[in-house]
């Protein structure tokens, strides 16, 4: 029956080339850890994603409970926690993920460091690398104040206090992050939510697809 | 290695391995996400707490009146105060009826003698439609089913009214 489905659309459109393209390849002996054991530090890219995959994934889920506004914001999370089945494992999920997608980004970089993976022809795959890092921290720093708990907002007062020290631009960037000069309210809230939920995750799903394109066209990096 | 140790090939196992315990991960990361997105649906539904509804009974006549009150809801995360309105009435037999004033036909507001020329009648201003005194749809008007009845019980000589329950169409 799937056969016979698969069949049908490739017959039309021919999609098993594309197939061929993303999945078969040949995966160098070097980087496998059934012939070398060591070759486990090749996995934190691919680990990093898959918990990118997780994050996605459940932030999808706990946006159907939760309410970007300073009077419901925190009652719907607590909602979420208490009264939803598995609300707490999903949003436990998320808030873990967040912490593991961190220490897997830093051990890839870490591998791709101590090897010289990043030189010569891989300058511009190390560059998109550390913007994905930058978007990730700010993934991290505007949900951290989602919950609109006391730890989230003085957390963000202080990243707001952080932007407020940037030469000339300061106190600009200050009030666009937060959307208003003095308050962390109302508007810091749902700017928050717009950067974590929608502008974040689209400018990473860009530098993802560039990063993963270079590395096929320019292959992982031969052994030591 | 001869033929018939050969029913599963390396690749095949690999396959089959590989695949299992993706599945396995991919179904312990899903499960919880789409058991919490289906939730409302299992949740169990909330039986119909009676409510005071300020009206005595002794009060009550044999001609329908219309009486508002509040009940407390609880949406979710949101608590509120929302209103229900009933028409109540004693039958010939002295039950008390608590009708519901949403019309069975598009959801507007009946009322009792609401059109001059419908006495005795429950009346839709939206369409025409009309209900007997019992409630019961007047045949060749919009309304394809009887006025819903509230669930009562009577405490204290004071009506109490639960959740609106509809009956088998006429």
């Amino acid at each position: 029956m799937l056969q016979k489905i698969y069949d049908w659309i490739d017959e039309r459109i021919d999609i098993t080339p594309i197939w061929r393209d993303i999945a078969d390849h040949e995966v160098p002996e070097h980087v496998n850890p059934a012939h070398h054991f060591s070759a486990f530090v090749y996995c934190f890219g691919g680990l990093t994603f898959f918990v990118v995959v997780i994050q996605i994934l459940s932030g999808m889920f706990l946006t159907m409970y939760y309410v970007p506004d300073i009077e419901n914001a925190w009652k719907s999370v607590y909602y979420l926690q208490t009264e939803v089945a598995h609300g707490q494992i999903v949003r436990g999920m998320h808030h873990w993920g967040a912490s593991v997608v961190i220490v897997m980004l830093l051990l890839h970089t870490l591998r791709v460091f101590f090897q010289g993976a990043y030189k010569k022809p891989r300058e511009l795959n190390w560059m998109v690398g550390v913007l994905i890092f930058f978007v990730m921290l700010g993934l991290g720093f505007t949900g951290y104040l989602l919950p609109w708990d006391n730890k989230a907002y003085f957390a963000t007062q202080v990243g707001l206090e952080i932007a407020d020290q940037v030469p000339l631009i300061g106190p600009e960037l200050k009030t666009l992050l937060a959307g208003d000069p003095e308050i962390v309210g109302a508007q810091t809230l749902t700017r928050f939510f717009a950067i974590h939920v929608f502008f974040l995750p689209g400018a990473l799903f860009a530098l993802l697809a560039v990063h993963f394109i270079l590395i096929r066209r320019q292959g992982i990096s031969g052994p030591l | 290695m001869s033929e018939d140790k050969q029913q599963v090939s390396r690749r095949q196992f690999l396959n089959y391995t590989l695949t299992g315990v993706g599945g396995f991960m991919a179904a312990g990361i899903l499960a919880p996400m789409l058991r919490m997105a289906i939730d409302p649906v299992l949740k169990p539904s909330k039986s119909g707490e009676f409510v005071n509804v300020g009206l005595a009974v002794e009060d009550i006549t044999t001609t329908p009146q219309r009486i508002d009150w509040k009940v407390d809801q609880v949406d979710g995360w949101y608590e509120s105060k929302v209103g229900r309105a009933a028409w109540v009435y004693k039958d010939e037999n002295g039950d008390i009826i608590a009708l519901s004033p949403i019309c069975k036909h598009l959801g507007c507001v009946v009322s009792w003698e609401g059109s001059e020329q419908f006495p005795n009648q429950f009346y839709c201003p939206c369409h025409d439609g009309r209900y007997t005194k019992d409630g019961v749809n007047v045949p060749n008007t919009p309304p394809t089913a009887p006025l819903d009845t509230y669930q009562q019980k009577v405490e204290n000589g004071m009506l109490y009214l639960g959740k609106a329950v509809p009956r088998k169409g006429a």
